[in-house]
């Protein structure tokens, strides 16, 4: 499934992401990592610590309708792997990004603007590995 | 205060995963299909969302302390164990298949379409069943 490359909007999402995690350092001082984030919904600490995050996944989960209202168009999501692909790529991020303790927002994003070793070799890892997995599923096993 | 702020912060990186591309499958899988369908807009999105940060955190950190909070969480850590190299290479063979990682997904969410529910799902499956191994290893070294 083709897709169209995107260079000013994929940038301008890029910069507004970098803005989130900005502000969020700026008034909370913590890493806007959706992994963690999500961690502390299912295992919180305490109530301070769970509503804050609550509040991140319903501004998050806002932002389609927001795109909708701004552009007209909820943004796409074309899904090109059948749902068995999904559930079972979906387990294993849970489980690898539980045991890296991070993923692209976290280590990608803010780990690598803070020139963290341990997210430098962790974004290295992944990007290898996702793209190995991409080769071999469409130019190994499929196509 | 902290909860409206923390909904605008979602909310702004919801807009941008949103308008980046990053929920949508198909262009996060075209990124990494180097030899086939290729579509490098996902180097803009790091790229931009890096930079932005990068020169942000610069600013934010000489501040003694955040606004709405008594001090700044930061990661510590900067040695590499085999969890995180481990866990990095698993999770980027979830991405590899599904298309999805966390961050791009839970904003998806807010499209209402039903694949996404379905890797969410998975999604804290996967989280539930490193937590319980844990705690399982744990009380196995605590009667050991």
């Amino acid at each position: 499934m083709e897709t169209v490359f995107t260079p000013w909007q994929s940038l301008g999402g890029g910069a507004l992401i970098g803005v989130a995690s900005v502000l969020l350092m700026a008034s909370l001082g913590r890493i806007m990592g959706a992994t963690g984030i999500l961690a502390g919904l299912l295992y919180p600490a305490n109530w301070s610590d769970w509503s804050w995050r609550a509040a991140v996944l319903a501004g998050m989960v806002s932002g389609p309708l927001a795109v909708s209202l701004l552009t007209g168009q909820m943004p796409a999501v074309q899904v090109p792997v059948s749902t068995p692909m999904l559930i079972i790529g979906g387990f294993i991020v849970g489980i690898g990004v539980t045991l890296g303790s991070g993923c692209t927002s976290g280590h990608g994003v803010c780990g690598m603007a803070r020139l963290s070793p341990r997210s430098i070799a962790a974004v290295i890892t992944f990007m290898i590995t996702t793209g190995l997995t991409v080769f071999v599923l469409r130019h190994v096993i499929g196509g | 205060m902290r909860l409206i702020a923390s909904y605008i912060i979602g909310l702004i990186f919801g807009i941008g995963i949103s308008i980046s591309g990053m929920a949508n499958p198909a262009k996060v899988l075209n990124f990494f299909d180097v030899a086939g369908t290729w579509d490098p807009s996902l180097i803009f999105v790091m790229g931009g969302a890096v930079v932005v940060t990068f020169i942000g955190y610069r600013l934010v950190l000489k501040r003694p302390t955040p606004v709405l909070e008594a001090k700044f969480q930061l990661p510590t850590r900067r040695d590499l164990d085999l969890p995180l190299i481990g866990g990095a290479a698993v999770f980027g063979i979830g991405w590899g298949i599904a298309g999805f990682c966390p961050g791009g997904a839970l904003p998806a969410l807010g499209t209402g379409r039903s694949e996404v529910f379905v890797f969410v799902a998975a999604l804290l499956a996967g989280i539930f069943a490193v937590n319980v191994f844990r705690r399982l290893q744990a009380q196995r070294s605590a009667t050991a």
